[in-house]
């Protein structure tokens, strides 16, 4: 299939580049959330965590970036593998923790678990275990945008597996259709579960998924934090001035199996290896930050041992704060 | 006052609340332009913009999604799935997003969304355009689910269910929208105009969900029926001289557990309508109910007239439907025991 000529690959950026400031905080962020993930898997290990666990591992570049280019008001909403949205949102890692933990202090007491949980004050809209059952959620999100004329984006994540379900085309059609301000972006990971994109989808280049609607779509380097902000930077303005839905295609690859119970067997070491060695996008902003001579070594050390702490602190209070009380089982079901 | 059909009402209900609250918003198929497949929306686009009042593209999963996220961020969507048969695909969004988003944000967010449906058959639609799947909404704890019998009720819970914080399932029995249908196939249907319950105030008022109605007081057997049901027991009540206290329902989540206890605490019998499949159906949470409630005043088992466990049939539709034949058939047994 040709390129469709509302849709194309980003253009290589070589003129990327960003401020001291910002760089370091991009590494900041993108580590908090592989030192969370990393914890989070330990714990798991350990029995502390039962049942469901998505690590963001190898991803953190796609959310960081995005979030660096949100304005205030932007609703963020996403599928499973939500923690590092969490925590890019700014939610608090205590809560996430101990949420995954499954306790009172975790965002909805425990009830909702790693794939679960909300928060108003961060315009977090969740967390959500159904495979692309939260794509039409982020269409009526960005319904209420424009209703509201408030002028805020939804940026409404998912998966290259969710890509192929149905209710993910309706959204697309009905938010061009409607003008809706949503960027969807597609966190093309690679695998499906076990299931390899080439094993599954008829087109490889998911940011042709709305060529049928018409919606305009960039493929980016998702391993790269810049490349990630400045083309989240053009959907979002796109969205924002009311040209309707765009998509980006973030390529990214995920270290961990698909849930703590994967063993990943679809894939070879050298193929995690390869990425980890050649095309990880903390190292890959470390470079950055060394390159402009903006940190050191013992510099970015530092900062490593701020974020283990803060890891550390979350990990404590998810392991002390008590269960729900069991009457809360029968807590905000209904009015 | 004013007399109304039951589409007329939920027309009305609709209006009133859109004239009310800018919150709420009105869409799906052919609900715009085109007023509805049963007309219950004529007029609003008109009155209210194409903002407020609109066409979707036919995908149930669709509206119901884009519902779902409109009112986590402050509206009161009020969607229409052309016929209860097509929700199969909004299944998804109804239970596994609409119903638990409160539970799982630990109150932070609700969803104050109405979804109407038309439901139940008696109007030869076969097995696609004629199915009553209230017990698939009322197994889902997070959900609502209304089903009035007249246009009275019609527009007082309508108006109840866009202004609730819930997610509600309002199911319209479509053999009621123009007249009371009570199961006699072969004469003609009084039209609501002649009804009492025909008689609809023309402003804002609400029937508070989780209320049973009375509607016809008696000392020897409850029925418990909802929507088209209603009124098949009245008849059949006034045919067989059975002094029946018949209630309807009205919501069965919440369900009105009180009036049901008394009523059949009271007269030591029971008969469950309704039009849906057997197995499963809501009858067998309502035996429960009665059983578990009222055990030591019973005096006859428990009887349950309902659809078969069949595809709602083309051919045969009065058979497979429970006509007052059937209903009043169970009174009498019921008397016996």
């Amino acid at each position: 299939m040709p390129d469709d000529a509302s849709s194309k690959k980003a253009a290589q950026k070589s003129n990327l580049s960003a401020t001291k400031d910002e760089l370091l905080k991009y590494y900041r962020d993108m580590l908090l959330i592989r030192r969370f993930e990393e914890r989070a898997g330990q714990l798991y290990g350990m029995g502390h965590i039962g049942g469901f666990c998505h690590l963001y591992i190898g991803q953190e570049a796609v959310v960081v970036g995005v979030e660096a280019v949100k304005q205030p008001g932007d609703q963020t909403i996403t599928g499973y593998r939500d923690h590092g949205h969490m925590l890019a949102c700014g939610m608090d890692p205590k809560g996430v923790m101990a949420e995954l933990t499954g306790r009172e202090g975790g965002y909805s007491k425990g009830k909702g678990g790693s794939m679960h949980m909300f928060s108003k004050e961060k315009e977090f809209y969740g967390g959500h275990g159904i495979v692309g059952a939260q794509v039409p959620l982020g269409a009526g999100l960005a319904f209420a945008n424009h209703y509201r004329e408030d002028g805020r984006v939804s940026l409404t994540y998912f998966g290259d597996g969710a890509a192929n379900q149905g209710q993910v085309f309706e959204a697309m059609n009905m938010a061009q259709l409607w003008k809706l301000p949503v960027v969807f972006i597609i966190e093309n990971n690679q695998y499906a579960m076990g299931t390899s994109v080439k094993r599954s989808h008829s087109d490889t280049h998911l940011y042709r998924r709305g060529a049928a609607f018409g919606i305009p779509g960039m493929e980016v380097d998702g391993m790269d934090v810049l490349a990630v902000r400045e083309t989240a930077r053009e959907a979002i303005a796109h969205a924002r001035e009311g040209k309707g839905p765009y998509i980006l295609e973030m390529k990214t690859y995920r270290y961990r199996g698909h849930s703590m119970s994967d063993p990943a067997k679809y894939r070879t070491r050298e193929e995690v290896d390869n990425v980890r060695e050649h095309n990880d996008p903390i190292k890959r902003c470390e470079q950055r930050i060394f390159d402009a001579g903006y940190a050191d070594e013992a510099a970015l050390k530092d900062i490593d041992r701020e974020i283990r702490e803060i890891v550390k602190e979350a990990a404590d209070f998810a392991l002390e704060s008590p269960e729900p009380a069991p009457e809360e089982l029968y807590t905000d079901v209904l009015t | 006052m004013a007399r109304m059909t039951m589409i007329e009402a939920i027309r009305s209900a609709m209006d009133v609340c859109m004239e009310r609250d800018e919150r709420v918003v009105v869409y799906g198929e052919d609900v715009g332009y085109f007023g509805g497949v049963f007309r219950c929306t004529q007029g609003l686009q008109k009155k209210y913009g194409k903002h407020r009042c609109f066409d979707s593209p036919i995908n149930e999963s669709g509206i119901v999604g884009t519902a779902i996220g409109m009112a986590v961020y402050g509206l009161r969507p009020c969607v229409e799935i052309q016929f209860a048969d097509y929700m199969y695909p909004a299944y998804d969004q109804l239970t596994q997003e609409a119903a638990r988003i409160r539970y799982r944000s630990n109150n932070d967010f609700t969803v104050p969304m109405t979804v109407r449906m038309p439901t139940g058959g008696g109007i030869f639609g076969g097995q696609t355009h004629s199915q009553s799947p209230e017990a698939l909404f009322a197994h889902v704890c997070g959900l609502k689910t209304v089903i009035p019998s007249n246009p009275y009720d019609a527009k007082g819970l309508l108006i109840a269910a866009i202004e609730d914080d819930d997610p509600v399932i309002f199911l319209e029995p479509k053999r009621l929208y123009n007249g009371p249908f009570d199961g006699h196939y072969d004469q003609p249907v009084t039209p609501w105009k002649k009804h009492p319950l025909g008689e609809v105030p023309d402003g804002h008022y609400v029937e508070p969900l989780g209320k049973a109605a009375i509607r016809r007081e008696g000392e020897d057997v409850t029925v418990l029926a909802y929507g088209t049901m209603v009124h098949v027991a009245e008849a059949a009540a006034k045919e067989t001289g059975v002094d029946a206290e018949i209630i309807d329902l009205r919501t069965i989540v919440p369900l009105d557990f009180e009036a049901i206890e008394a009523s059949v605490r009271k007269t030591g019998r029971c008969v469950i309508v309704h039009e849906a499949t057997r197995t499963c159906g809501f009858g067998a949470e309502l035996m429960a109910v009665v059983q578990e409630g009222c055990f030591y005043h019973l005096e006859a088992p428990v009887i349950r007239v309902t659809g078969w466990d069949t595809p709602y049939p083309h051919a045969h539709e009065w058979t497979y439907f429970p006509g007052p034949a059937r209903v009043g058939a169970a009174l009498k047994k019921v008397m016996e025991g």
